[in-house]
C-alpha cells in the first residue's frame, strides 16, 4: 500500500490487467507517445495528461497504438474488436468528442447484446477526461454523463477518488459489456493510499463516504469531495450529512438512496453536468415517486446553469457547483417549513 | 499533592494514529474522576475507544469541545484537585498550548515505523517489527481468520516499550500473498517459522489469536526449540465448536450492510465496530484471490459449526510454558474452550469481553504478555 495519485492508479489498473489478460489492448490519440514523442522514443508522454505512460514500453506496439485523429474510426474499431474477442481500452481524451463517435457506441456497441439475441459480448471500456475547473472552454469542459446513462446497454462509472478509479477501472475491464469511464481531468494529481495488488469494486453499489441524521448529499465524481468538504463544515455547525457516491450512474444504487433518504428525510443532490436531464432530475424524480412520505423537505439540486462551460476562468468557478453553495443548499432544507394548511 | 495539575491529551491508540475525533466527553466539569475511569469516547479511522483518565481528581476543565478532531498529544481537558485555584487552572492550560508541537509525542521514531513488505521463501508478507532489538527474546503475535496486523493495534505500541514485537499478515490476509497453500494451521506455522528465519530470530515468545493461536500449537509442534512460550488468546483447536455464522457470513458478505453485524459478533461491546473497521475489511475482501484464500483457510479448519481439529495434544506435547487468555462472551469460540486445560496452564477469563481481548482489554492483555515472558 502507498500513496498514489489519481493518474498512478489509472495507469496501474491498466497495466496489471494487461499483464493478466494478453486480450486487454489500449488505443487512442497519443496514448502510445502523444505530445514530445519521436521514433527513438515514442513513450515521452503517455496520452496528453500521461495516464497511460509507460505501457507503450512495456507492451509494445501491438498492444498499443496511436490511431489517427478519427474518433469514428477508433471507436468502432474497438467496438468490433470487442465483439470479437479482445478486451479494448480506447480513449476518447476529452468527452466532449463522442459527438464524433456517438453511432458506434450508442447504435453499435451498446445495442449487440440485446439485437444478437445475447450470443455478442462487447467487453470494451471508453475512457475519457470530463469536467470544468481547467479553464479549458467550452468544447472540452463538458460533464457528459447523463447522455451516457440515458442509453440502454451502456454502463458508465464516475470514480472520486485514486482508491475507487483503481478499482472500477479494473472491474470495468472485466466486465463484458460496454463501460464508459470517466476521469475528471482536475484530480489526476489527487492523492490517497492505494493497495499495489489489484482489486475490484463491484457496479451499481454506492459508498457512504460518511453518515448522518439530517440531510442525504448524493454527489458525483469530483462532487463528492466538495460534499464532504461541505458536510465537514456543517457538521461543527451540529448538522450531520450522509453522503452518497453512487459511484456508477448505470447500473444507479437505488436502493441505497432511497434507504439514506429514509433515515434523513432530506436530499440535496450534487451534479456537476447540466441541469436539464441529467443525474439530479434523475435522482429527484425516484426519490419523490419512490420515496415522497420521507420527504421533511423539498429536494434540493446543485447543479451549473445551463449554458456552456464558460472559458473565462472567474466565470468558469462562478459555473461550477462548490462547498459553500452545497453546504447553503443544506441548510435551505434544514430551514425549510411547510406552510399551515388554511 | 496538592496542587497537582494533570493534562488530559488526545491519546494513541495503536502505531498509526496520528489525530483524534473526540467523540464525547463522559464526564462533565466539576465531576470527581477516579484513575482509571472512562473520561471520553475517542474515535480514530480504525476503532472507537473509551480513554481511561490518568488519574484521580476533579475535571476542572474541558479544554477541546466534543466532535473536535486533534492530533494525539493535544490538551483535551485538565485534571487537577479543588485546592488549585481556576487562575493556576488557565496559566497552565495557556503554557501547554504555547509549548504544544502535534506529531512531537514520545516514541515519535517508533510511532512511524511503518510495515513493510518481506520476501519469506515463495511469499511476500507484510511485517511490522517494532521494539527494542537487545531487549532479550521478541514476541511475535499471530491474528486470526480474515484479521491483520492491525488487530494488535493496541499492544503492539505498548509492548514495544519493553521488547521488541513483530506482527504479521498472515498469508491469504491483509497485503500478504494470497496463496495459502492448502490453508491448514500447520501449513501457516511453516510460514511463521520462515518469518523468524527471515528476521533472523532463534527463539521468540509467541502470542497467538483465534485462528493464529492454533497456528502457534502448530507451531510449537514443528519448531518448539523456537518457541519460548505460548500465550493463546481465545485460540482455535481447544474447543469443539466455532461459529459457522461468522465464518460463513465474513467469507460471502460483501458490502457494509451485510457484515458489519458479522463483524459484531467479534466484540462484547458492539459500539467498537467503527464504519471505518468495516470498510477496511470490505477493501481486503476485494483484492484478487481474497476471498479464495479466506474459503480455502476456512475449510481447511471449520466445517459445519465445528472445528475439525483438536490440538489439546499439542499443548500438552509442549514442553514450555503456555497461557491461555479469554473473553467470557465470546461468540466465536465459546469460553468453555479453556475447560479442562493441564493444572498447569494459567486461564484468565475477560469478563464483559468478546472475541477480541486485545481490543477490548487491551491493557490487561498487555500486562498479561509482559510478565509471562518476564517469567518465562
Amino acid at each position: 500500500m502507498s500513496k498514489k495519485s489519481f493518474r498512478q492508479a489509472i495507469n496501474e489498473a491498466l497495466r496489471q490487467e494487461m499483464r493478466r489478460d494478453p486480450r486487454v489492448i489500449l488505443m487512442g490519440e497519443d496514448v502510445a507517445g502523444g505530445q514530445g514523442g519521436s521514433a527513438d522514443n515514442p513513450d515521452a508522454w503517455g496520452g496528453v495528461l500521461g495516464v497511460t505512460k509507460g505501457l507503450y514500453t512495456e507492451f509494445g506496439a501491438e498492444r498499443v497504438f496511436d490511431t489517427p485523429i478519427s474518433e469514428a474510426s477508433y471507436i468502432g474499431a474497438a467496438a468490433g474488436a470487442a465483439a470479437t474477442g479482445l478486451r479494448p481500452v480506447a480513449e476518447l481524451m476529452f468527452v466532449d468528442f463522442i459527438g464524433s463517435c456517438l453511432d458506434q457506441v450508442m447504435n453499435q456497441a451498446a445495442k449487440f447484446r440485446y439485437m444478437f439475441g445475447g450470443k455478442a459480448r462487447t467487453p470494451l471500456v471508453i475512457r475519457a477526461m470530463y469536467g470544468a475547473g481547467f479553464s479549458a472552454a467550452a468544447q472540452h469542459s463538458q460533464a457528459l454523463y447523463p447522455l451516457f446513462t440515458h442509453i440502454p446497454g451502456l454502463k458508465v462509472v464516475i470514480p472520486s477518488s485514486p482508491y475507487e478509479a483503481k478499482g472500477l477501472l479494473i472491474e470495468a475491464i472485466r466486465d463484458d459489456d460496454p463501460v464508459i469511464f470517466l476521469e475528471n481531468k482536475v484530480m489526476y494529481d489527487d492523492e490517497e493510499d492505494v493497495p499495489d495488488d489489484s482489486y475490484t469494486i463491484p457496479f451499481g453499489e454506492a459508498n457512504l463516504t460518511r453518515e448522518g441524521d439530517d440531510v442525504t448529499i448524493v454527489a458525483f465524481g469530483r462532487m463528492v469531495n466538495f460534499a464532504n468538504q461541505a458536510a465537514d463544515r456543517l457538521e461543527k455547525e451540529g448538522i450531520t450529512c450522509t453522503v452518497i457516491d453512487p459511484r456508477t450512474t448505470s447500473p444507479l444504487d437505488t436502493g441505497t438512496i432511497l434507504d439514506c433518504v429514509a433515515e434523513t428525510g432530506r436530499l440535496v443532490i450534487v451534479d456537476e453536468s447540466s441541469p436539464r436531464c441529467n443525474m439530479a432530475t434523475d435522482v429527484a424524480a425516484l426519490v419523490a415517486e419512490e420515496a415522497f412520505d420521507a420527504l421533511k423537505a423539498p429536494i434540493r439540486r446543485v447543479t451549473p446553469p445551463h449554458t456552456p462551460v464558460p472559458f473565462a476562468s472567474v466565470l468558469e468557478n462562478l459555473y461550477m457547483p462548490d462547498p459553500a453553495r452545497i453546504e447553503a443548499a443544506v441548510k435551505s432544507v434544514m430551514g425549510y417549513k411547510a406552510k399551515q394548511e388554511a | 499533592m496538592a496542587g497537582t495539575i494533570t493534562p488530559v491529551t488526545m491519546p494513541k491508540f495503536g502505531l498509526a494514529m496520528t489525530e483524534g475525533k473526540l467523540a464525547d466527553w463522559l464526564v462533565s466539569p466539576g465531576d470527581a474522576v477516579t484513575a482509571g475511569q472512562e473520561l471520553a469516547e475517542i474515535e480514530t479511522t480504525k476503532i472507537t475507544n473509551v480513554y481511561e483518565s490518568p488519574a484521580a481528581g476533579t475535571l476542572r476543565r474541558q479544554v477541546a469541545p466534543a466532535g473536535e478532531t486533534l492530533p494525539v498529544g493535544a490538551l483535551l481537558g485538565v485534571l487537577a484537585g479543588s485546592d488549585v485555584s481556576d487562575a493556576e487552572i488557565d496559566a497552565f492550560i495557556e503554557k501547554f498550548q504555547s509549548e504544544f508541537v502535534a506529531g512531537d509525542e514520545d516514541g515519535a521514531d517508533e510511532a512511524s515505523s511503518e510495515p513493510e513488505m518481506l520476501d519469506v521463501g515463495t511469499r511476500r508478507l507484510r511485517v511490522q517489527d517494532t521494539g527494542a532489538r537487545d531487549a532479550g527474546v521478541p514476541l511475535l503475535l499471530i491474528h486470526g481468520f480474515g484479521g491483520d496486523l492491525t488487530n494488535w493495534m493496541l499492544n503492539q505500541g505498548d509492548l514495544s516499550g519493553t521488547t521488541r514485537v513483530i506482527t504479521f499478515d498472515l498469508p491469504g490476509h491483509g497485503e500478504s500473498t494470497k496463496d495459502v497453500g492448502d490453508g491448514t494451521p500447520a501449513m501457516l506455522a511453516a510460514v511463521a517459522r520462515d518469518l523468524l528465519d527471515a528476521l533472523g530470530i532463534d527463539r521468540a515468545h509467541i502470542g497467538g489469536h483465534s485462528m493464529g493461536g492454533a497456528v502457534a500449537l502448530e507451531l510449537a509442534r514443528l519448531a518448539p526449540e523456537r518457541v519460548a512460550s505460548l500465550s493463546l488468546i481465545a485460540p482455535a483447536g481447544l474447543g469443539k465448536t466455532i461459529n459457522q455464522e461468522f465464518i460463513d457470513g465474513f467469507i460471502t458478505a460483501d458490502r457494509r450492510k451485510t457484515l458489519e453485524p458479522v463483524l459484531q459478533l467479534l466484540v462484547h461491546d458492539k459500539g467498537l465496530v467503527s464504519r471505518q473497521m468495516v470498510e477496511g475489511i470490505i477493501r481486503f475482501k476485494r483484492l484478487d484471490g481474497a476471498v479464495a484464500g479466506l474459503t480455502t483457510l476456512a475449510k481447511a479448519s471449520f466445517e459445519n459449526g465445528q472445528q475439525k481439529e483438536n490440538l489439546r495434544p499439542l499443548l500438552e506435547a509442549y514442553k514450555g510454558p503456555v497461557q491461555v487468555l479469554w473473553g467470557a462472551e465470546d461468540e466465536i469460540l465459546p469460553v468453555s474452550g479453556s475447560e479442562g486445560l493441564p493444572s498447569e496452564v494459567p486461564v484468565s477469563i475477560f469478563p464483559g469481553t468478546g472475541h477480541m481481548p486485545q481490543l477490548e482489554k487491551a491493557a490487561e492483555i498487555n500486562a498479561k504478555l509482559k510478565d509471562f515472558a518476564a517469567k518465562s
